[in-house]
Formats: C-alpha cells, structure tokens, sequence
C-alpha cells in the first residue's frame, strides 16, 4: 500500500472504531441528515457530535454540505464502489443466508435420526 | 455449498442467485411463512434479525429489526406484493426507522423467490432488482458497516483477553 492509501485506511479504521461514529454513518448511509438533527439522537453536546460527523468526513466517509444555517451530512458511498463489485458483496450476504437455511433444515434431519 | 448458480445483471442491476436444499418445497417455504424461522436465517449472527409483524399476505408487511453487537437496532420492511403458496413469493423491501415508517418514499429492491422440486429436495431462485446505483450502493454500504464492526469487536475481544 501506498503512504496515502495508509493514511487513508487510518482514517477509515479510526473513523469506524467509535460506537457513536458507526451510529450516524448508519443513519446518514439511509439519508441526509442535518447535523442539528442527529445532535439530538445522542446524549452529547452538538459540538461533540460536530466533531465525529467532522471525523467520518475527513475519512471520506461523509460528504457535507450547508443549506442556510443547517449542515447537512450524507453517506458517501459513491467513492469507493462499482456497480460489479458492489453486486459481490451482496451476493455474499445473501449467501450467508442461504447458508443459514440449510443449516437449519439440516439441524431438524439430525433431530429426526 | 447450496449455492448451485449467480447471474449478476450490471444493465438492470440484478442480482440472481440459484441454490439447492435437501428438503422438499413445502419445508423451504415454512422457513419464510414462519417469522421464528424466518429471523433464524435473515440476519447473520453478529446482527441477529427479530421478525416483530410478519403478513404474509400479498400487500402485506413483514418487519423486523437487526440487533448489533452494542444493542443498536436497524429495522427493514418487506412490502408483500404476491405469494403464491409453495411455489413463489414477492416483495419490496426498504429501510424504516424503529416504528417501522419506511425512511425513503421507494424501496430499495424488489425481490422474488420462487422455489421448484428437484430429485426430492429443492431447487431456490432468488432474484433481487434494485432500484439505482445508489440504492444499491446503500444496502452494501449498510453490511459493510455491520461486518466492520463484528470485525471491530473481535479485535477489541482478542486484545481484551476475553
């Protein structure tokens, strides 16, 4: 890896490895959010919350933007994926599933034995 | 592994996956017409589903909620929109918040599950069509997030001790 891809990953981890950092990228993944708004969610100062949406933005998580007095925040997932390989990763989830299926017909033939 | 076939469809963002299960077609269909067995197998174990209305009827709701390691909850909804009992089923889903109000005015994918008999057990098709890029990228992006922190977790467990 390159300095600035491992500057780059530093980021991602540091950014993910906060419970309440992994909250609001969740709930900014399904939808613009202004920061106001997602200050409420937490019991935490807006400028604390300011400052993790701040942190998941300079790990180019977030794309941020103001709309009169509002920040508003977004997932920004963009980036990182084409269609192909984002088709992948869901092809694994769903076979984490259908894996999960057969397990459980196969515990109920155990059963039966 | 069951998984038999995959077809992705980069044109229409499409998504077909073809497995193979040692139990008849009425046993496979139990496991989605039943919310307890259905919650066994939608959420993967760092992420465990709980199946809270379960309508298993065409414009019917099934949601539930998908529980992380810390106690957060992301609930889902399926909007039936046919079954036809054992063969077929179909539904939208989407992102809601914990009322279950759907976060965004359209689903995400619309999906079909259809399952035919094959040497005595079953042969599953599943089909998953999304709606845009985006929604695509926002399902992903979503179990990225849930496999960084089951990640996360085993990290902090090994470096615990625990």
């Amino acid at each position: 890896m390159s300095e600035a891809t491992e500057d780059q990953a530093d980021a991602l981890f540091h950014a993910l490895a906060d419970r309440t950092r992994r909250d609001i990228l969740r709930r900014v993944l399904a939808g613009e959010h202004s920061v106001t708004k997602l200050a409420a969610k937490y019991d935490m100062s807006f400028a604390a919350v300011q400052k993790h949406v701040a942190v998941l933005e300079k790990a180019g998580l977030v794309i941020k933007r103001r709309s009169g007095r509002e920040q508003l925040a977004r997932g920004d997932v963009e980036a990182v994926r084409s269609v192909a390989s984002m088709l992948t990763g869901l092809e694994q989830i769903w076979r984490g599933r259908i894996t999960r299926v057969d397990e459980l017909i196969a515990s109920e033939l155990d059963q039966e034995d | 592994m069951p998984v038999t076939d995959v077809q992705q469809n980069l044109d229409n963002l499409t998504l077909t996956i073809t497995a193979e299960f040692a139990a008849p077609v009425a046993r496979i269909w139990q496991v989605y017409a039943d919310p307890r067995q259905l919650e066994k197998v939608w959420g993967p174990p760092s992420y465990p589903a709980t199946v809270v209305d379960h309508d298993f009827t065409p414009g019917g709701r099934v949601n539930y909620f998908m529980t992380g390691p810390e106690g957060d909850k992301h609930a889902g909804y399926w909007q039936i929109t046919a079954i036809d009992e054992p063969s077929s089923f179909s539904f939208d889903d989407g992102f809601a918040d914990l009322d279950f109000n759907p976060t965004q005015a359209l689903p995400v994918s619309r999906n079909v599950y259809a399952f035919t008999e094959n040497n005595g057990g079953t042969r599953a098709t599943y089909v998953g069509t999304y709606a845009s890029a985006e929604a695509l990228q926002q399902v992903l992006a979503m179990g990225v997030v849930e496999g960084a922190t089951s990640a996360i977790n085993q990290i902090d467990d090994l470096v615990s001790g625990r």
